[in-house]
């Protein structure tokens, strides 16, 4: 898959159905560590379902049904006994919209450490720094940490629930659209961020924006219908992709 | 004759406002008639002393600690019951068979006359398992009474919290009990507390249920199991029996102005809640 071949998460003939509608068909995919994999593809294609998969979130909807595989540093997600909190964790979510609590800024980032366990208030402020100084809030809000989270701007926002995320130190950061409620520039920010965070953390990013997918992702992965087309270097797919359906879709005659 | 749309519009507009004023007309009436009669009787001796022969003189001391007894105790029964079945109803079962049946049984619940939870809490708390006459009947009827106020307005509270919020907290790792009790209750709590306070209120202006549970008897009760007359109780009495008329408007003004202060907080708490929920 890259250079070295080491995979974090691995899906091997993985299904989803919806009650009747079979939304995910035999998907095989491998997620280099420390790095970005983004997956395209056309609207309704399964993107956001195969990324939820990764995290179990999809236990969440009643009808879902998932068989298959996912192997997360070759351990596999879905086997019976998995622990959904510790699983969590370390594979946590990042949302299309910025949905800060609507607490102080601190509250927000401390909100998960606290909830497992943490309850010193300095090693609180601790993990509240380091957490905001990962997605570089930590000088424009080193002295607003008890301002409302739903005063800041939705840049500030996403960037502090991607601070809230990291403060448990997940080891794989799932995002679904992360920019699309932004601004250009506030996506330039946000996209500039992804790339200093994959020095430490595996991440995926769901993303209807080719451009976007060709900037920032070392891997790509093409969907269409459920079935995951083709995936490999992000230039390979852009530059020259092997199968029809992929070209079509990056030169933009569909979707 | 036709209208013109203007016309019309106008004699809407006009028709609207006099019912509006007439409605808040009336109200503001009864409220300013009663507290014209009760307040210039509402003394501090009123307040603090027991009443004699009857009530014909003296206070409604014993009956305000009636009041805050028996009402304070149904809300403390109901509140935690009400607040973990909307819990239960709302985050830990999905749509279902069982589910609509509590609904509706709470919806049926909630519309029976007081008359007969009062009848209910004196065969069953009373007379069945021998509480007597009582604050603890009277309490207990109270509670099973606003219990479906309570369950209904804390299921709106806990739904009004956006469905993000619990899949942030599902997504950090947390379970769902302490996804319900760090995030869920925490914005809804406002939305909660607005039911509780309501059903205070109906609680301290109940009449008929407690009439039957906790008794009328007039002395300063000294436990739980002691008979105790609630305020709404006492001016009822007061008023049937023609006893002197400026001791019932006086204690409906202190009953008024209890409600009115309760309401408020109430609407402080709902202003807070729309506000959190911008
Ligand atoms: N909870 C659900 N119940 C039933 N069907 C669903 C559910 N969620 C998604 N689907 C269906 O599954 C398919 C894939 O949905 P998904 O949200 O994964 O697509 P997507 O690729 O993320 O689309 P988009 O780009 O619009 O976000 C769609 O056809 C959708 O209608
Ligand atoms: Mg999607």
């Amino acid at each position: 898959m890259t250079d070295n071949g080491q995979v974090k998460i691995r899906t091997e003939r993985l299904n989803l159905h919806y009650g009747a509608f079979h939304a995910l068909k035999d998907v095989d995919m491998a997620v280099p560590p420390r790095m970005i994999t983004s997956i395209i593809g056309p609207s309704g294609c399964g993107k956001s379902t195969l990324l939820r998969c990764l995290n179990r979130m999809n236990d969440l909807i009643g009808t879902a049904r998932v068989t298959g595989r996912i192997l997360l540093d070759g351990k596999d997600i879905l086997a019976g006994g998995t622990a959904m909190t510790s699983l969590r964790r370390r594979v946590g979510m990042v949302f299309q919209r910025p949905n800060p609590f609507p607490l102080s800024v601190f509250d927000n980032v401390s909100y998960g450490p606290r909830v497992h366990g943490e309850l010193d208030r300095r090693r609180l402020a601790g993990i509240v720094e380091s957490a905001l100084r990962a997605t570089g809030l930590w000088e424009t809000l080193k002295d607003r940490l008890n301002e409302h989270a739903l005063s800041l701007s939705p840049e500030q926002q996403q960037r502090l629930c991607i601070s809230r995320l990291v403060a448990v130190e997940p080891e794989v950061l799932l995002m679904d659209e992360p920019c699309s409620a932004l601004d250009p520039i506030a996506t330039g920010h946000v996209e500039d961020l992804m790339k200093n965070l994959a020095q430490n953390y595996t991440i995926v990013i769901v993303t209807h924006n080719m451009q976007q997918a060709a900037r920032v992702s070392d891997v790509t992965a093409f969907m269409y219908l459920g079935r995951l087309i083709e995936s490999g270097p992000t230039k390979d797919i852009f530059v020259k992709p092997k199968e029809k359906q992929t070209e079509d879709y990056i030169t933009g005659r569909f979707g | 004759m036709r209208l013109s749309p203007a016309a019309s519009q106008r004699a809407a507009v006009a028709v609207m406002w006099t019912m509006t004023a007439a409605t808040i007309g009336v109200l503001a009436f009864v409220i300013l008639y009663v507290l014209a009669r009760g307040l210039p009787h509402v003394t501090w001796e009123f307040l603090s002393r027991a009443p004699e022969s009857m009530g014909r003189r003296g206070g409604i001391f014993p009956m305000i600690v009636g009041t805050l007894a028996v009402s304070g105790m149904g809300v403390l029964i109901s509140a935690p019951i009400g607040v973990a079945t909307a819990i239960y109803l709302t985050e830990y079962t999905r749509k279902g068979m069982l589910t609509t049946i509590i609904r509706f049984g709470a919806d049926c619940l909630a519309g029976i006359p007081s008359i007969i939870f009062g009848l209910f809490g004196f065969v069953f708390f009373a007379v069945g398992l021998g509480m007597g006459l009582s604050i603890l009947s009277g309490g207990l009827t109270l509670a099973l009474m606003v219990l479906p106020t309570i369950i209904r307005t804390s299921e709106e509270a806990i739904r009004a919290v956006p469905q993000s919020f619990r899949e942030v907290s599902f997504g950090l790792g947390c379970t769902r009990w302490q996804t319900v009790l760090f995030v869920v209750l925490r914005s809804a709590l406002p939305g909660i507390g607005t039911g509780i306070v309501l059903s205070l209120g109906r609680s301290i202006s109940e009449t008929a249920a407690v009439m039957l549970t906790a008794g009328s008897a007039m002395g300063l009760p000294q436990s739980l199991f002691d008979s105790s007359r609630t305020l709404a109780l006492h001016f009822y009495i007061l008023a049937r029996e023609g006893l002197p008329m400026s001791k019932a408007y006086a204690t409906a003004a202190v009953l008024i102005v209890a409600m009115l202060g309760l309401n408020l907080l109430a609407y402080g708490l709902m202003k807070r809640f729309h506000a959190k929920a911008r």
